[in-house]
């Protein structure tokens, strides 16, 4: 019985984070991109400075009719918006942000092999809304969207086994427990190639290239509507707030900072990963999009050489140290 | 020397970072209203004390937009046994504000001062036809008018200015033309009394 109620909170917990989390990246996206634009973005909804703007979003969203294309794949088109968005919901779970037992919705061994495995099925939704949604936009934006996954899975994979090897171990917590402050400059390169072939995985500018308005209108998401449209959204917020957590774990230090560490571990890691949120709005606005051929070009040219660089230099400093 | 690799992609960040320590150029109407510069083209405003009726500012306007009526009115002379005068008055006093096009013209043309632009800019109507705003209501947006703006340092003064001064400069010099005439021939006079 206490079993069963401790998994319960535990899931309330994580669902509410997974709930909230994207929302205020959001938010804060709306006002920092007005901001560096020197607007000042919404500042009605709510009363004070526009807070509940995509609260009222949402309730637009679900007031608006559920579209489905004629001759779109019905069950396919349905289920897409839930297949993007579910995998962030379960690799959230996995993610340690406190170095004590009840800080993380459930510890699994194999940690990075979970979460990024699991981090893969995301762009299944975009895949499944492409095909689905029988028009020629919307696939061009999926199969776009798979040639991305294709080209940034592997460096984002290679720079993760970085870490790996250097903790010995694949758990989220056990790579956190072996890091030391000097893994920061080592694995630095992992770093950067881990976060931004995540930003493109993400789909997010500068890699916004599969949902490329001016081209493809909205690439796979073209057909969709209402609430689904909404949830895909929602999944790519829900991807910033993963991306970055993770990014904090593998590479940041996730709850180790330089005091405070024993009550507070869980503060450094929604800072760290708050921060690295800012980062991801703050490239969306200062960058233009990269064409197709440059999409693919940055991955295999540069990303997964500089990964496998990693990945030498990861080896000959642990052989090193022993 | 050749840029930096990568120095363009910092120095994107730092533009956007930048702007965002900056204050923000959105201007927040409704709630806060804006700073109009002086000499602002909003609205007209009629100062009909002022108006004699002369329909130049009707009969000027490139649209057509000014309607005015009036009527003769007799005024009994002045002074006893003077002739009576006559002079118009004014019946209707409207702008079409939906045909005018703020050339200004009328103000321009209008040689008594009954016609002064106002900043005052909310207006607007649901039906075209209530853009036509009678005399009543110009004359109430005279209040809006702002003092003219001060004269630059160093401008050229008024007109009116000028004239004055230069009339009070003039009486001033024959008044001491005057004075100094009386005193030579005061002084001859001595001097002949001194002769003799």
């Amino acid at each position: 019985m206490n079993d069963a109620l401790d998994v319960a909170v535990r899931l309330l917990i994580v669902f509410g984070v997974f709930l909230v989390l994207p929302l205020v990246v959001g938010q804060t996206e709306h006002k920092v991109m007005a901001h560096m634009q020197g607007r000042l973005g919404p500042m009605y909804a709510g009363g004070f400075h526009g807070w509940a703007q995509l609260v009222a979003d949402g309730v637009k969203f679900a007031q608006k009719e559920d579209v489905v294309p004629k001759d779109a794949d019905r069950r396919i088109f349905q289920l897409a918006p839930a297949v993007a968005l579910l995998p962030y919901l379960l690799v959230l779970v996995a993610i340690p942000i406190g170095p004590s037992e009840g800080a993380v919705g459930q510890v699994v061994d194999a940690g990075i092999f979970f979460v990024l495995a699991v981090m893969g099925v995301g762009v299944l939704g975009s895949l499944m809304a492409g095909w689905a949604s029988a028009n020629k936009f919307s696939l061009l934006g999926g199969l776009r969207t798979a040639a991305q996954l294709l080209a940034y899975e592997l460096p984002m994979l290679l720079a993760a086994a970085s870490v790996a090897m250097a903790a010995g171990t694949v758990s989220l917590p056990g790579i956190l427990n072996a890091f030391e402050w000097w893994w920061l400059p080592w694995q630095i390169i992992g770093a950067l190639v881990f976060f931004v072939a995540g930003l493109a995985e993400l789909q997010r500018p500068p890699f916004d290239m599969p949902v490329a308005d001016s081209e493809i209108i909205f690439g796979a998401y073209t057909e969709y509507t209402g609430l689904r449209f909404a949830l895909f959204l929602l999944a790519e917020y829900a991807g910033i707030v993963v991306l970055c957590g993770l990014t904090t774990v593998l590479f940041l230090g996730g709850w180790h900072g330089p005091f405070g560490a024993d009550g507070l571990g869980w503060v450094w890691t929604l800072l760290k990963t708050a921060v690295l949120a800012f980062v991801v709005i703050w490239l969306r606005v200062s960058y233009p999009r990269l064409r197709e051929d440059q999409l693919q070009k940055l991955a295999w040219t540069t990303l997964v050489p500089l990964a496998l660089a990693q990945i030498a230099l990861t080896g000959i400093v642990k052989v090193a140290i022993q | 020397m050749p840029p930096i690799p990568g120095s363009g992609l910092a120095k994107g960040l730092a533009v956007t970072l930048r702007t965002m320590t900056r204050k923000t150029v959105t201007a927040q109407y409704p709630d806060v209203q804006p700073e109009l510069p002086p000499r602002t083209r909003g609205v007209i405003g009629l100062f009909e004390e002022n108006c004699t009726v002369c329909m130049l500012c009707a009969r000027e306007c490139p649209d057509w937009c000014i309607y005015i009526d009036s009527h003769k009115e007799t005024v009994p002379p002045a002074a006893p046994g003077g002739r009576e005068r006559s002079r118009n008055v004014l019946d209707r006093f409207a702008i079409d504000f939906s045909l005018c096009m703020y050339c200004g013209i009328c103000i321009e043309v209008c040689p008594f001062d009954a016609l002064f632009w106002s900043p005052e800019f909310e207006y607007a109507e649901t039906d075209i036809h209530e853009l036509t705003h009678e005399r009543d209501k110009l004359r109430e947006w005279m209040w809006t008018v702002p003092e003219p703006p001060a004269l630059d340092p160093h401008a050229e003064e008024p007109k009116e200015i000028a004239a004055a001064r230069k009339a009070v400069e003039k009486a001033a010099a024959q008044a001491a033309a005057e004075a100094q005439a009386a005193a030579q021939a005061q002084a001859q006079g001595e001097a002949q009394e001194d002769q003799q």
